[in-house]
């Protein structure tokens, strides 16, 4: 298929370890931020044909992952209601919260619907006005220009039964909290191509200089990630540190400006809690004074739920790179896709679950 | 900066499985299993190593029969390349073929909603006849339930299957071997995207259909070539499901080719978009075979003249039973990805979840 196999060749794929192997003279942990970047690099096996000096760890940049528990428990509290038609992307249906999921809501008798973009939502809205629609409106700067088109969607069309349930997080400021760690392992970053896509890559340049870490933005395809990890190790091995852009096909420095344009005049930067990580200052989207009418968290009082999460899985780690997903004693065991302890093991892209699927037992290390 | 205490910070306490049945119990994975395992074997099922297959055998004197049965409560009613009724037909004979039956009879129970039209209803029936008559096979009995607005989606349609068992035949996902070539009837994923992109008003510009078929005239045409061990049509779940199932059931460790497994590039380019891997796609007209190495040949020919078979292809082989000395775990199944690395393939957890970026 056009734009895939290209990406995928064998014999491109082959020769590009080949550069690898050679360029490679030390041991080197590189983080990919993105659980899209994880999951592709165990899908395809790739992590396994790497040389043995390049430890891979794995990123936040899961949405369903970092989403913390309050958000998830808000949102089983709003969907629980009978006036409401809660629309979520698919895969936070099965994220846990503190005693049920979304699916056990749309089982016990709540409106919970699988939506593939958030404007469908606001039509959900448009043809049920004696509903109140909600949208669960996570993720990173990927989805939030959608979840802001939404919003901007209500407003011109006076949709006064639709509101949002915000959870966005940044991925800059997600970096920089790992890098300013006193446990930091991680010396050079695969940037998340598609964040770039959207939001450009000029915040890196002041991080990489700062922190003295390459980083390199990268998108998704075998080929990707092994440029991307080649530009990277050519760096630490000349102990240069630059943004670099390896996705060129998708992404200017400057990056979408129409979308950046309306993420501003919808949302605002906040301080917000990652699962797993803590409050992190500044790191994520809020609606902006002038969209507060359409924050589901004021309309349906849900903002005292505050849960605090007990000690079971390892996700903090994980999610910072300082431990594989196998060296959690509850892996494979008493944590499945079927039954997750935490939310890395929900999604295909969460490092947990991905592990899971491909790594279970003796085709790893 | 402030520091941040990662190490503080965990996982939620377990939600152990619920109190309520969950949709992700129908999708043929392993809450589905769970489902099984917890509550209806223990009351409802007879120790049986080969509980598992498509269909149950039960011998009545010297005649061995297959018996099955299937619910079909697919929405919409109607999608590309089929229907409910054509549905019904054929998901029921094919359980009957993959255990090398000969479908004779089948039986259908209707749950209609009020407010149906005929006119819907009877082109479901028409289609139904059409199938029947295509798999040879005659409706025998039949039950219709009418519940009020609301009780139901429309139609749900149950049938059940009988089929004889001629002598010498046997075949059961516990019969794989070491050395068994594995081989597919054709492209994969073409029934689960069909209908999903019907569902979903997704608006995918290539027009896909589904690959709803009967397929026991190609399993006697693949018994004649012989050399048969397992057969199992990869419905829910699809293919991975089935192999993980059979590489259980058998004991033994498979390995499959990512790069020889046919996919149409409709589906392909759906599945890339929406995060779903073809693997875990619904097939309704497409069987797997593990066949004994010195016939697969012969199998694939005659499977390739064959209308439903066209595009058989070998996937992969049984690399390994009990503890094969690679130390591999059994009850695995492998895959070589197209750029030349390994990974496990595992049963679909629940429902399959489109991923949000």
């Amino acid at each position: 298929m056009k734009y895939l196999d290209e990406y995928r060749d064998p014999a491109k794929v082959k020769s590009l370890l080949r550069e690898i192997e050679s360029a490679v003279t030390k041991n080197w942990v590189i983080m990919e931020i993105c659980g899209g970047q994880t999951h592709a690099f165990l899908h395809h096996g790739l992590d396994a044909l790497l040389p043995p000096q390049i430890e891979l760890v794995h990123g936040p940049g899961c949405p369903v992952c970092v989403t913390p528990l309050e958000q998830i428990d808000r949102a089983i509290a709003i969907a629980s209601r009978p006036e409401v038609i809660f629309t979520s992307f698919g895969d936070m249906l099965r994220v846990p919260g503190s005693t049920k999921d979304l699916f056990a809501v749309r089982a016990q008798g709540g409106d919970v619907r699988v939506v593939y973009s958030p404007l469908e939502a606001v039509q959900i809205a448009e043809a049920n006005p004696e509903k109140q629609v909600v949208f669960f409106a996570i993720g990173f700067e990927t989805t939030a220009p959608a979840n802001a088109m939404a919003v901007l969607q209500a407003k011109n069309k006076n949709i006064d039964n639709f509101s949002v349930l915000v959870s966005h997080v940044r991925v800059p400021p997600a970096m920089e909290a790992i890098l300013s760690s006193k446990s930091n392992r991680v010396q050079a970053f695969l940037a998340a191509g598609h964040v770039c896509a959207v939001m450009g890559f000029h915040e890196y340049p002041p991080l990489a200089d700062k922190y003295h870490v390459p980083i390199v933005v990268t998108g998704f395809e075998p080929i990707d990630l092994l440029n991307g990890l080649l530009a990277a190790i050519r760096q630490l091995e000349s102990g240069r540190a630059l943004a670099e852009n390896q996705y060129q096909r998708a992404v200017r420095l400057a990056g979408n400006e129409s979308a950046q344009r309306a993420i501003r005049s919808v949302f605002e930067p906040v301080d917000r809690k990652w699962r797993g990580i803590g409050v992190i200052p500044q790191s994520g989207w809020g609606l902006s004074p002038n969209f507060q009418e359409f924050d589901a968290e004021k309309r349906f009082a849900v903002e005292d739920i505050l849960t605090q999460e007990s000690a079971q899985c390892i996700a903090g780690e994980i999610l910072q790179g300082l431990k594989k997903p196998f060296q959690c004693a509850a892996f494979g065991k008493a944590c499945t896709p079927g039954t997750p302890l935490g939310a890395p093991m929900v999604s295909a892209e969460g490092a947990c679950a991905a592990y899971y699927r491909y790594h279970r037992e003796g085709t790893y290390g | 900066m402030d520091e941040l205490n990662f190490e503080g910070y965990t996982c939620p306490v377990p939600i152990r499985p619920t109190d309520t049945v969950l949709l992700g119990h129908g999708s043929g994975g392993t809450l589905s299993r769970d489902l099984l395992n917890r509550l209806f074997l223990p009351e409802l099922g007879r120790a049986a190593p080969r509980l598992l297959d498509d269909s149950a055998v039960v011998a009545i004197g010297d005649q061995r029969f297959a018996i099955t049965t299937d619910s079909h409560v697919v929405s919409p009613l109607f999608f590309p390349g089929g229907d409910i009724g054509r549905l019904a037909i054929c998901g029921t004979v094919n359980d009957l073929a993959m255990v090398g039956a000969q479908p004779v009879a089948l039986t259908c129970g209707f749950v209609i909603e009020e407010g149906l039209s005929f006119e819907l209803l009877q082109r479901v029936v028409a289609s139904m006849k059409a199938a029947a008559q295509e798999a040879g096979v005659y409706i025998a009995a039949g039950d219709t339930k009418v519940v009020q607005k609301g009780g139901a989606d429309q139609l749900f349609i149950n049938t059940s299957g009988i089929g004889t068992i001629p002598d010498g035949i046997d075949i059961s996902g516990a019969r794989a071997h070491a050395g068994d070539v594995i081989i597919v009837s054709g492209t994969l994923g073409d029934h689960g995207i069909a209908v999903l992109s019907a569902r979903e008003g997704l608006g995918f510009e290539t027009k896909l259909e589904s690959d709803v078929a009967p397929l026991n005239d190609l399993v006697q045409a693949m018994i004649g070539a012989g050399g048969i061990h397992v057969l199992r049509d990869p419905t829910r779940g699809g293919l991975a499901t089935s192999l993980v199932e059979i590489s259980e059931q058998s004991n033994v460790t498979i390995e499959i080719a990512e790069q020889v497994l046919p996919v149409k590039p409709a589906v392909k380019a759906a599945c890339e978009m929406l995060g779903f891997d073809p693997l875990y796609i619904a097939n309704e007209g497409k069987l797997v075979a593990f066949v004994k190495e010195s016939a697969a040949d012969r199998v694939l020919d005659v499977m390739k003249k064959t209308k439903y078979g066209e595009q058989a292809v070998v996937i992969g082989r049984v690399i390994g039973s009990g503890k094969s000395p690679a130390k591999q775990s059994c009850g695995q199944v492998r895959l070589k990805t197209a750029i030349g690395g390994t990974r496990l393939v595992d049963m679909l957890p629940g429902e399959m979840l489109p991923r949000i970026c």
